[in-house]
């Protein structure tokens, strides 16, 4: 089931479109990475989610049901990009006065900050002050904030950025169990390993249009390039190497890279390697990084910015 | 509503519980306390009480010098100057006042010593006395009777009534209370709006505006904002306005009678009676009487309000439009200001005309109408300030708010989100319109 269907959205300023046309769904409880680079729009597209801005054209759907702002902030959570807590203000009121304004009462809201509050062992914090917190405790803070009112809809725009390994680890632990749970989680960043890492669904967005959308498996498998890794027994000399079925990349000590040729097949490189009698020690796919997707995709369409608009690999 | 309430009471709170809150609310009634106080204090205590060795060679003045307010003469008219300025000290006097002969028509070469600098007022004091001396001496050589000079004497004021009532004015009284509330209006306008500003801009540096405006309307922010610093001050005028009467009350508890009588007359008036100080207190107390305390107050109320309204929305926009760099807001304040100063400066000039074009205008143009008809109200109503121009002014007052919250929330909601960018004022008005 959708938990949230975005159809042709639009949002165009006064001198560029922000947001294009831009159409996706997130199946509930899937983790859905948002990319894109620095000014692609991804943050007016979030502030439409979040009801922060009006779509000029398109429609939102959240939960099978058109989106009102109004009614449907309690189902959201958002942690902005350009994100912050008032400094003079005691961390249990501020994370208090958060969840009130989320729609909880005052004995809720309390009850659930204080189980999070143990949770990331930060009970101690309640009666400091938000500006004697580190940066990083704050972010925790923060996060706490976002997701205590039990959104169905999380909305992470960079969370992990200011944050050191250990509490990283912390946050996104408690990302996939939200998502374990079935809370739908929308995460936008440009941080390309911890896409992989997390995301079980992403969409690339570049200059208010979409570029591509699809599981991480399937778009690795998309932009696949016929590339091996074989490990071999002995350390190989060029003419046992030679053969149709595909071009050596390159060759370090006993372990080759080779791009296999189109019409041919994996077993027809094992096939060489053993008709050779070279012993074949490990052997495997070379899939692409989303990073590298990314890149080639980014600079395809800054190339041709207009033609490319609805562009989907095959 | 329920937002905008939780909103307000965190503005409410979070700054009532500032200790600069309790400080400041404290130490105006007590700043107010030291003005009436301290001269009372100054009056009955005095100057220390200073002995002066007179050496009239002249005759004229023996016994004529008056003894007051802690000076006393001492006349030595066989004494030796020299001789005398050795020793005044020891003999515990703090100056000596020399006359030699003089001719009463050119009198000359009087002369003061002492160790320090006499002072201002011992020298206005002296001199004022010599000359009567003087003059009455003069007076006497030319046949003019002093008793009948005092009796010829006119000290009379002409009675002010205004209205078909007749009721008794008087426009120092109205000037006062004018001036005052004028002022406090303009204060309140800079002080709050400000303050609310700062607020705004706060929320938009510490990028806590998003994570606000992902729970609610962006006006419903600024409304909180704004209606929760509205009673903070409501809060510190009340608080003021009872310990100004408590502090009122109790101070004469703390000072005796006399000192009191003392002090009104030494400020009244130092050379008059007592039957013209009691006169002169009548006539206060009447004035303060004609003025219709009820409607002021309630109007100080109403433009008081209104006033920051109308401005607060205003201040919010721009603080909305404010960056991590706090001179850009400078410049951006500028043409908020501008009308508020050119409110005070016409306030300062209705006050004393209060029927002029321009203070009538002033009182009804919404971004100047607070400060001035605060200034003109104590003339009276109807009188100086005709019903109509009071209700034109009020729905006008009404009016801008209105126009100007509207469009200031169109303002706001876009400039809060906007970061890293320089936002001109053009920029923003085009917000507006759009």
């Amino acid at each position: 089931m959708n938990l949230l269907e975005v159809k042709n959205l639009k949002k165009h300023y006064a001198t560029h479109k922000a947001v294009d046309d831009i159409s996706f769904d997130i199946r509930q409880g899937s983790i859905f990475g948002l990319l894109g680079p620095n000014g692609a729009g991804k943050t007016t597209l979030l502030r439409m989610i979040t009801g922060i801005f009006y779509p000029d054209e398109g429609s939102i759907l959240l939960n099978g049901k058109p989106f009102e702002p109004q009614r449907d902030t309690p189902l959201i959570g958002y942690m902005p990009e350009e994100r912050g807590l008032y400094k003079k203000m005691k961390v249990g009121e501020q994370t208090l006065y958060l969840a009130r304004l989320k729609g909880l009462s005052e004995k809720e809201a309390t009850e659930k900050i204080k189980k999070w509050f143990d949770k990331f062992e930060i009970n101690s914090w309640w009666n400091k002050r938000v500006d004697e917190l580190s940066k990083g405790m704050q972010q925790k803070v923060q996060f706490i904030s976002t997701i205590m009112h039990d959104p169905k809809l999380l909305i992470l725009d960079e969370p992990f950025s200011g944050l050191d390994p250990i509490n990283s680890n912390l946050i996104k632990q408690e990302i996939f169990d939200l998502a374990q749970k079935g809370t739908t989680i929308i995460f936008s960043t440009h941080r390309m390993e911890q896409v992989e890492e997390i995301c079980d669904h992403i969409m690339l967005v570049n200059k208010g249009h979409k570029i591509l959308d699809g599981s991480v498996k399937q778009i690795k498998q998309d932009f696949k390039q016929g590339l091996f890794r074989i490990g071999l027994g002995v350390v190989p000399n060029a003419a046992q190497m030679a053969t149709y079925h595909f071009t050596i990349i390159n060759i370090h000590e006993n372990t080759v890279t080779v791009k296999m040729n189109e019409d041919s097949s994996t077993n027809d490189i094992l096939l060489h390697f053993i008709h050779q009698n070279i012993p074949v020690t490990y052997f495997e796919e070379i899939l692409p990084s989303i990073n590298e997707v990314f890149i080639t995709q980014v600079q395809q369409t800054e190339k041709a910015p207009v033609a490319t608009a609805a562009q989907q690999p095959a | 509503m329920n937002k905008i309430w939780l909103i307000i009471k965190r503005e409410f709170l979070t700054r009532v519980r500032k200790r600069s809150f309790l400080v400041v609310t404290l130490l105006v009634p007590v700043a107010f306390a030291a003005m009436i106080i301290i001269p009372i204090l100054m009056a009955v205590s005095g100057s220390e009480s200073k002995r002066i060795a007179v050496i009239d060679k002249s005759g004229i003045f023996n016994n004529q010098l008056p003894d007051k307010r802690g000076v006393y003469f001492k006349y030595l008219p066989d004494a030796n100057l020299d001789s005398l300025k050795r020793h005044y000290e020891a003999e515990d006097y703090s100056g000596i006042l020399y006359i030699p002969e003089i001719d009463i028509n050119r009198p000359a070469g009087l002369e003061y010593y002492s160790k320090g600098q006499a002072g201002i007022s011992l020298e206005t004091a002296i001199n004022g006395d010599i000359n009567n001396v003087i003059e009455r001496k003069r007076m006497e050589l030319e046949g003019i009777d002093k008793s009948k000079l005092d009796a010829l004497r006119s000290n009379i004021s002409v009675e002010f009534k205004s209205g078909s009532d007749e009721k008794k004015g008087n426009s120092w009284v109205a000037y006062g209370v004018g001036y005052a509330s004028g002022f406090t209006i303009y204060i309140v306008l800079l002080l709050f709006g400000t303050s609310v500003m700062r607020g705004v801009m706060e929320e938009k540096v510490n990028r806590i505006a998003e994570v606000m405006i992902s729970s609610v309307k962006p006006f419903q922010l600024m409304m909180g904002k704004i209606v929760g610093i509205a009673a903070v001050g409501l809060l510190q005028f009340l608080i003021w306005g009872v310990l100004i009467s408590v502090i009122y009350a109790v101070i004469p508890l703390f000072l005796s009678p006399e000192s009191i009588q003392a002090a009104s007359q030494s400020n009244m008036m130092a050379q008059g009676n007592n039957a013209e100080a009691a006169e002169a207190f009548r006539r206060v107390t009447d004035v303060v009487d004609s003025i219709n305390w009820s409607l002021l107050l309630s109007c100080f109320t109403f433009y008081f309000l209104g006033g920051y309204l109308f401005y607060s929305s205003l201040f919010a926009a721009i603080g909305s439009l404010a960056n991590e760099d706090a001179s850009d807001v400078q410049q951006l304040t500028f043409p908020i200001t501008v009308p508020i100063i050119i409110g005070i400066m016409i306030m300062m000039k209705a006050v004393q005309d209060p029927g002029s074009q321009l203070a009538v205008w002033g009182s009804i143009i919404p971004f100047t109408s607070p400060m001035v008809m605060m200034a003109r109200l104590p003339y009276g109503v109807p009188g100086t300030v005709p019903y109509w121009q009071l209700a034109l002014s009020f729905t006008l007052l009404i009016a801008g708010f209105i126009v100007n919250t509207w469009a200031a929330g169109k303002i706001y909601r876009t400039g809060i989100l906007l970061y890293g960018k320089k936002i001109t004022l053009k920029e923003a008005l085009k917000w507006v319109i759009k």
